[in-house]
């Protein structure tokens, strides 16, 4: 839909990380039992196992989430969700499950650079530090709910709700400015 | 500020990440039942110095609610436990009676 | 005299002199000065004026315990009152002012309090101003704030940046003292992940002053050695200027990290506030000397004696160039001794113990310092600075026995561990007597999550007041001094008459003297809370630090019990004061709080709505145009939708979807109504209520297939209510089979509203929007003007309205296209309150206005909404309890004002007689209530006894003031009774 705009339309800061919006991006809520054989089934043909307990899978530009015991968040171009709903839908229209389009509920961030956790410490009471690649980390920014991983070599991606992500930015903005490094 | 550990998803996070919702184990009284029922059910509530069953819910995180067994009065928490349960399960049970021998059980 | 000595000083750097002012009079430090070593060094001896009587003060102290040198610092919205001297690191082009005096520091009218000290005692603004009462709104407390407080207040917002941040770790170690700095070593070898923080700018805390040897060096190199190890640690982190405020439970614990106070406008933060969660806490916090209570104590140049010390040895300030130290312990003769070797004189060393024989006093006296023992101060001589001392018998009533002249004392009356960390969440203390001294009981720690040891003390901080007993705590050899027993002294002389105890400070900042103490036993006062408020000691911004344990000594003494018998207060984070900005951090202006917008925000704003915050979202309030009140706006937004076509952005409507076999179930026993019968592709209207019965949602429901809802709430209840089926689900029906989510931000959406809204439809192309196939009350799928759309035939106005949902990302443009292609039909935008205005036209309640959480459906006339067939749905049972079917329940109406004003909203109807309380009962009251511009008048809606009964009967309710408008209860809905323009 060449109308669709994302909430901040890729609205970026420099401060001692860069701190960007990324622009739409696809997103799909999948509650199921994640034990189920054609949930399975149905990611293997994406290419995609299933992530342990707060992890994270990854194949052929898609990004596959544990967010909580039955639902899984599938990250993908902003043009492809509604098929892979409709795919997932299908694939799963003889257990009990729900899928979901919610790419434009929300609003994803990048806090790029050496010192991208350090702009974390400031949101989010997560321990940051420790957190492992390949983990999903749902918690707290501030006043709003947010979800975070570490998406490549000194990058952060932040997920927030599309409401918000005005306010996130703020945030993300203030806690980068230069002068404010922590170590 | 408490630190929870939410058994749905394994994090280990301060109280804002969470959100209490009360006691726990309440048994539901629906059309039918006894004044006196729908009355506990309603307002009854325990309001121990020591050991309590209380419900919170991951709301910053994976969303779940879960139970927790908590001392009120040194904080100390006991255990943490799946919310699809009625009754505290056997092993809190004993956790809670190896730190607390003098607690009475859960009644 | 105070002066800058020509050498030493081994924190201060001589070549990098900074420039400052006191009260306007230029002065010059050295970069390492702190405010107050720069103003000793300048000669300023006094600082400022008393809290109550308006005494003379100068520097008691060189750390965080002073209670006088507070200064106001800064100028402009950088202005800062009660700024503490010995923690404000000095920088170029300081401003300060000494506080608490008119007109000057030297000539201050206040001091006349000093003179009628008799007749101002403890608690004597309690006894004196309680009659006449209007005289202390009017007379006594103005005059009383004017004279009273420390410094003044800022004027002007604070233009500086402050942040919060997190922090993890196994082991927080407080205090960067040789303690700390071994514990941090200790755990940082066994790979822990350590924080070590220091409230100053430097490490090694007090023993570079007070020397000693650590593992065969001496202890200033040993500190290096132990700090570039630490700093070889990758799993350590080590902080200065960073103070931990507060323990709290479970580990976490409050540091404040100052940044910029010494930078005024560098681009940085001011303050950073650390959240910190610590596995354990180490606190190696210290001791602080303890003041001994003589007549005059407070008279600037009488000092800590470990304060006397400190300015000479790190920043070769002389606080006098005759100095008599007066102490119950072997401590005290170092400063005698520093004194010495900075080439100072010290005229006597007054003991008050009646035998001096420790190592240090030996030193002392081989270098020829006359020591007087057992002796004491009778009264400092001087009142704006210290001229002499007369000396008494220490066991005596203070009769003098000579007099030696002196321009400063330096005072010792023991050390108190800073037991603030390790009591703050509960750790116990227990008395010891040797050195007169509440220290951490190690069997009663705070305990943390798992009911372990949270917090552990070490060092001068545990009670191990000297440098060996502390390093062999820590595992380590150290050479110090031995040093013999102290004794306590809590009144110099014991047997001091009253004219001395008027002038023996215990609290220096809230002038409370051992008199007052004394006083307060006298009056009943047992409790050492009751007397620390009823006299205010402890109670000023330094929380106590030097005055709490002397004070509860005399309070023991005069209720003749035994110190631990009477305890000490509570001690309450934060250790010392906390910026209000730090707390506040980023949370400010627009980050104040999340502020949500809708996908057509932008639009809005750039029509320059007038904004109504629901919730954290902002809403349209109405789109006033160049010259136009708001109340036109919304007349005109009105009209327009009923005789045109309005816009509503409605995209903040909760918007949940709920699917699985036991969806309709779960419904029903959610919503007072049926759900499970609704067909597929229809809608239906539903409330919630609560187990109590209380309405607290409504919303249209549309069935999108066999086992698929999509749920509409409030704006305000999308969390809430999906939070509530959670619950329900996770916590009680876990066994059906439901799944829900949250897809309120999914979409935008946008009520098309009024006679032109299907005209507007069609101009956009695309679905047949017709009464067939799309009648009121359903909803179709497809593909409007090219947008993905989903769109239900439902009215919150009684027009024909159509309300399109699309994906969030596609709704600005949508709206876009609907502002330009119903240009030609008067579209016009409209905000919440026509939405208001048109809902109470028709009658309909809104959550929060016709409900308040008393209410149930029944009240508002929705009987029809709650099926009699189903068993159970949450709430039933309760609305079947006695109360809630009285049928004197207040039920709602509609209201006409008589003469066509509008009511004031939560406007009551007076009834006859008065209730137990004397209050007028009442017989109704307006839940809603506009100036209707569709019926001309103002409309309400209003909860009335037996009002659905006493239809046409008049009301009168209050108005502004006693004033009462007349209103005739009428049907609430007041525009198209019968629905046919909704309907067509």
């Amino acid at each position: 839909m060449s109308n669709a705009v994302s909430a901040l339309n890729s609205e970026r800061h420099e401060g001692f990380v860069t701190v960007s919006e990324a622009g739409l991006v696809g997103m799909i809520t999948i509650r199921s039992d994640q034990a189920s054989k054609p949930l399975v089934k149905a990611l293997k043909d994406l290419g995609l196992s299933l992530p342990p307990k707060r992890g994270i899978t990854e194949a052929g530009g898609l990004v596959l989430a544990w967010m909580s015991p039955d639902e899984l968040l599938l990250i993908c171009p902003h043009d492809q969700a509604p098929a892979h709903t409709g795919a997932l839908e299908a694939a799963l229209a003889k257990t009990h499950a729900l899928v979901v389009n919610v790419s434009d509920a929300r609003a994803l961030m990048h806090v790029r650079g050496a010192r991208a956790d350090e702009v974390m410490m400031k949101l989010s009471p997560a321990d940051i530090q420790q957190l492992p690649a390949g983990e999903m980390r749902r918690t707290r920014f501030a006043q709003v709910p947010a979800a975070f991983w570490r998406s490549g070599r000194e990058e952060i991606s932040v997920i927030c709700f599309r409401s918000v992500a005005a306010y996130v930015m703020g945030l993300l903005e203030v806690s980068a400015r230069p002068g404010s490094e922590l170590f | 500020m408490l630190s929870l550990t939410c058994p749905c998803c394994g994090i280990t996070a301060e109280e804002t990440e969470f959100h209490p919702g009360g006691e726990a184990h309440l048994k539901r009284f629906g059309p039918g039942s006894s004044d006196d029922d729908f009355e506990g059910y309603l307002f009854g509530r325990k309001n121990p110095k020591g050991v309590h069953f209380e419900r919170w819910r991951h709301s910053h995180g994976c969303g779940k609610w879960f139970l927790v067994a908590r001392c009120t009065a040194t904080l100390e928490v006991f255990a943490s436990y799946s919310a699809q349960t009625t009754t505290p399960p056997v092993d809190v049970i004993k956790a809670i009676k190896a730190k607390r021998p003098d607690w009475e059980g859960y009644a | 005299m105070s002066t800058r000595l020509s050498k030493g000083g081994r924190l201060i750097d001589r070549a990098t002199p900074l420039n400052f002012t006191f009260n306007g009079k230029p002065m010059r430090g050295y970069a390492g000065d702190t405010l107050a070593s720069a103003l000793l060094g300048a000669g300023q001896v006094m600082l400022g004026r008393s809290f109550k009587y308006h005494r003379p003060r100068g520097l008691v102290a060189s750390g965080v315990e002073e209670p006088n040198a507070l200064v106001e610092l800064g100028r402009n919205a950088r202005f800062e009152p009660d700024q503490r001297t010995t923690t404000t690191e000095l920088f170029e082009g300081a401003e300060t002012r000494s506080q608490n005096h008119w007109p000057s520091l030297e000539f201050d009218v206040g001091e006349i309090n000093d003179k009628l000290y008799k007749f101002l005692p403890a608690g004597f603004y309690y006894k004196t101003f309680m009659a006449p009462r209007a005289a202390w709104k009017h007379l006594f407390e103005p005059v009383i704030r004017k004279s009273a407080g420390l410094g003044g207040a800022p004027k002007e917002a604070d233009p500086d940046r402050y942040e919060q941040v997190y922090a993890h770790c196994d082991v927080l170690v407080v205090g960067g003292g040789v303690a700390g700095l071994a514990a941090a070593l200790r755990e940082g070898r066994k790979g822990q992940r350590v924080w070590l923080v220091e409230q100053t700018a430097h490490w090694g805390g007090r023993t570079p002053v007070d020397g000693g040897q650590i593992d065969g060096e001496e202890a200033a190199d040993w500190i290096k050695i132990a700090l570039q190890e630490l700093e070889s640690l990758p799993n350590v982190t080590l902080r200065t200027r960073l103070m931990a405020a507060g323990q709290y439970d479970h580990g976490y614990v409050i540091g404040l990290e100052n940044l910029g106070d010494t930078r005024p406008g560098a681009d940085v933060p001011r303050h950073r506030l650390w959240r910190i969660r610590a596995g354990r806490t180490i606190t190696a916090t210290g001791a602080l000397e303890r003041p001994l209570s003589f007549a005059g104590n407070d008279v600037p140049g009488v000092m800590l004696a470990s304060a006397v010390r400190d300015y000479v040895v790190n920043w070769a300030v002389s606080p006098g160039d005759r100095v008599v130290v007066v102490t119950n312990n072997d401590d005290a003769y170092r400063t005698a001794l520093a004194l010495l070797d900075a080439g100072l004189s010290v005229p006597a060393i007054v003991d008050a113990r009646e035998e001096s024989h420790g190592a240090l006093p030996q030193v002392a006296k081989a270098r020829g310092i006359t020591v007087l023992e057992g002796r004491g101060i009778a009264r400092v001589l001087g009142r704006t600075h210290v001229t002499g001392v007369e000396i008494c018998m220490q066991a005596g009533e203070g009769g003098a026995t000579q007099v030696l002249d002196c321009d400063c004392v330096a005072m010792s009356g023991g050390w108190s561990p800073v037991v603030h960390l390790w009591s703050h969440c509960g750790g116990k203390l227990s008395w010891d007597a040797e050195h007169a001294m509440f220290r951490p009981d190690p069997e009663r720690p705070p305990l943390g999550a798992q009911g372990q040891p949270m917090v552990q003390a070490v060092g001068a901080a545990n009670g191990d007041l000297q440098l060996a007993a502390i390093m062999a705590a820590a595992g380590l050899g150290a050479v110090s001094s031995d040093e013999a027993p102290m004794m306590p002294v809590w009144q110099m002389p014991a047997g001091a008459p009253d004219a001395l105890r008027y002038k023996s400070f215990l609290d220096f900042q809230n002038d409370v003297k051992v008199s007052d103490v004394q006083l307060a036993a006298r009056e009943g006062y047992e409790s050492v809370e009751h007397t620390k408020r009823y006299t205010t000691l402890g109670m000023a911004t330094d929380q106590g630090k030097l005055s709490n344990i002397n004070g509860l000594a005399v309070l023991s003494d005069a209720l003749g019990q035994p110190i631990p018998a009477t305890g000490t207060t509570t001690f309450r984070p934060p250790y010392t004061p906390i910026s209000l900005g730090a707390i506040a951090a980023e949370a400010k202006g627009p980050l104040f709080q999340p502020l949500r917008r809708t996908p057509i925000h932008d639009w809005h704003a750039a029509r320059l709505a007038h904004w109504e915050p629901v919730g954290h979202w902002r809403r349209p309030y109405c789109y006033p145009r160049s010259g136009e009140s708001h109340r036109d706006a919304v007349n005109r937004e009105i009209t327009n939708t009923r005789q045109n076509v309005g816009l509503l952005d409605a995209s903040t409507l909760g918007k949940i979807v709920v699917k699985g076999p036991d969806a309709g179930r779960f419904l029903d026993m959610l919503y007072t109504n049926m759900m499970s019968t609704l067909k597929v592709g229809k809608c239906r209207y539903g409330l919630m209520c609560d187990e109590n019965g209380f309405l607290m949602d409504d919303g249209v429901v549309a069935r999108l297939s066999e086992d698929t809802f999509l749920c509409h709430t409030t704006t305000g209840g999308a969390d809430r209510i999906h939070g509530w089926m959670e619950d329900w689900l996770q916590c009680e029906w876990w066994d059906w089979k439901v799944y829900t989510a949250n897809l309120t931000e999914q979409f935008a959406q946008i009520a098309v509203v009024g006679p032109k809204a299907r005209t507007l439809l069609e101009r956009l192309g695309g679905m047949d929007v017709s009464r067939e196939p799309l009648p009121f009350m359903q909803w179709a799928e497809g593909t409007l003007g090219g947008f993905d759309a989903r769109i239900f035939r439902i009215s919150f106005s009684g027009e024909l309205s159509y309300e399109i949902a699309v994906p969030a990302s596609q709704g600005r443009a949508l709206w876009d296209k609907l502002i330009t292609e119903g240009e030609s039909l008067g579209v016009m935008p409209y905000g919440t309150e026509a939405l208001h205005v048109l809902r109470a036209e028709k009658g309909f309640i809104m959550i929060g206005d016709e409900t308040d959480g008393t209410v149930i459906p029944q009240d508002l006339g929705l009987g029809w909404a709650i099926s009699k067939k189903k068993d159970d749905y949450l709430g039933k049972r309760a609305q079947q309890r006695s109360h809630m079917t009285d049928p004197s329940r207040w039920k709602l109406v509609g209201l006409e004002t008589l003469d066509g004003r509008v009511l004031p909203d939560g406007a009551l109807a007076p009834a006859e007689g008065f209730n137990a309380n004397g209050q007028r009962h009442t017989q109704g009251r307006v839940t809603s209530t506009y100036y209707s511009p569709t019926i001309g008048k103002g409309i309400a809606m209003a909860l009335v006894l037996n009002g659905p009964d006493r239809m046409g009967e008049v009301l009168e309710f209050t108005g502004t003031g006693d004033t009462r408008i007349s209103a005739r209860i009428v049907d609430p809905v007041f525009y198209d009774k019968d629905g046919e323009k909704q309907n067509v």
